[in-house]
């Protein structure tokens, strides 16, 4: 099966460790911890999937932190990216 | 002009004085912004020797190379007399970078050169981690293990100056900061790039911040924090002008940069990068994800390697003659 990392039990990410096809079943390794997820779109070795649905607005989290917040909804197992995932800094595209 | 004469200024003095600079030659023109004169008078506040050339004094370039090939046989003699001695392990001083970082950079890379920076410092040595603009998201995380609150604002001070000059490009940073490279292989904003570099700098609280090319001081010994931009070779430069005498770069999708100044040691986390570019990296830290090896495996051979190059083992950098050198600016050229 194909392995994927969540570096931390806050995440609502995890990478994965290869290619990963839509409707593949992923070992999630926290720590000493395994579960499993079905990826719901394909997904590049070492790029991210969420790990439960993530709503518009929602910060999504990875090393127990925020790495921005998603654009749109998120389900579980689709790919996340810079296609649904904006940065919250260095934003001077934005009106202050 | 400004700041970003005494930018320069200070930059390539540090060079000159840096522990594997043995002597400088500085070549002149005559009539430009920083001045030979000017400079030498800097590098000999730091003890090493130093001579000049001026090519407009001299008469052009034949007579200029030919005056200075004289001062450059003066000061080899000079290096020729010295003899090597043994030195302990806390007289070295670590420059962190990454470059091309992926997201393997965050998993294995950089946890593993912490788990190395921390055996450094345990033995005394010191580390200077860098790259301002990798720390936007992790920033806080870094303040927290500040020795004191005027170290921590100081962090907060140089993140928020070098955010503030990105935001007045009127752009979101995404697409400079992370790299088109970096997106590609899976890091989505600056956040998450930031949050898997500071890995590197281990465990260590921070002792103080410094500007770029500012010297690390004789004491305290441990863990310092340089501002310098994420160009892998401006900030390299920066850190050996502060005093870094090794360089240990992790990289996601590759690189080969070099310094003509200092042993740049490669570490990569992707283990596909490693069989591709083995030319050009020492340490495959992709097996912390291949083959599930403890992250403190690979630290504790990230730190033999250091300490052999120490003692004279040459990088597949200075093997393949990688001498990169830039210098980070600050103002504009008039």
């Amino acid at each position: 099966m194909i392995r994927a990392i969540c570096a931390d039990a806050r995440d609502n990410v995890a990478t994965l460790l290869e290619t990963g096809r839509n409707g593949d079943k992923i070992t999630v390794e926290t720590g000493l911890d395994s579960n499993t997820a079905t990826l719901q779109s394909d997904v590049p070795a070492f790029h991210k999937f969420a790990l439960r649905n993530i709503a518009t607005g929602e910060v999504v989290i990875k090393y127990g932190e925020s790495i921005g917040k998603a654009v749109c909804r998120i389900s579980a197992g689709e790919h996340v990216h810079v296609h649904n995932i904006e940065s919250g800094r260095g934003r001077g595209d934005l009106e202050s | 002009m400004g700041e970003d004469y005494r930018q320069v200024l200070r930059t390539l003095s540090g060079i000159a004085n840096n522990p594997n600079t043995g002597a400088t030659l500085i070549v002149g023109l005559g009539c430009e912004g920083i001045q030979a004169e000017e400079l030498l008078k800097q590098i000999n506040t730091g003890g090493k020797p130093a001579g000049i050339v001026i090519i407009q004094e001299s008469g052009g370039t034949p007579n200029a190379i030919a005056a200075g090939t004289a001062k450059a046989q003066e000061l080899s003699r000079l290096l020729a007399a010295q003899q090597r001695e043994p030195f302990p392990v806390s007289e070295l001083v670590v420059g962190l970078e990454c470059g091309g970082s992926d997201p393997t950079s965050g998993i294995a890379a950089n946890p593993a050169v912490g788990a190395a920076v921390d055996l450094l410092l345990e033995a005394g040595g010191s580390s200077i981690l860098s790259e301002t603009t990798e720390l936007i998201g992790a920033e806080h995380l870094l303040a927290k293990r500040a020795v004191n609150s005027h170290v921590a604002s100081e962090i907060y001070r140089i993140v928020n100056r070098t955010e503030q000059r990105a935001i007045a490009q009127g752009t979101d940073i995404r697409g400079t900061q992370p790299t088109p490279g970096n997106i590609q292989g899976g890091i989505s904003t600056i956040e998450e790039k930031s949050l898997g570099c500071i890995f590197k700098a281990g465990s260590a609280d921070v002792q103080a911040v410094l500007e770029y090319g500012e010297q690390i001081p004789r004491e305290p010994k441990g863990l310092f924090l340089m501002d310098t931009p994420g160009q892998d070779i401006e900030s390299i430069t920066g850190m050996l002008a502060g005093g870094a005498q090794i360089v240990l770069f992790t990289t996601g999708r590759g690189s080969p940069a070099g310094s003509p100044v200092a042993p740049v040691i490669k570490v990569t986390g992707n283990h596909d990068t490693f069989s591709k570019m083995q030319d050009n990296i020492e340490i495959n830290a992709g097996t912390i994800i291949t083959e599930n090896r403890p992250v403190a495996e690979t630290g504790n051979a990230i730190y033999r390697e250091l300490l052999a190059v120490a003692n004279g083992k040459l990088t597949k950098a200075e093997v393949l003659g990688h001498r990169e050198f830039a210098i980070f600016r600050v103002g504009y050229t008039y």
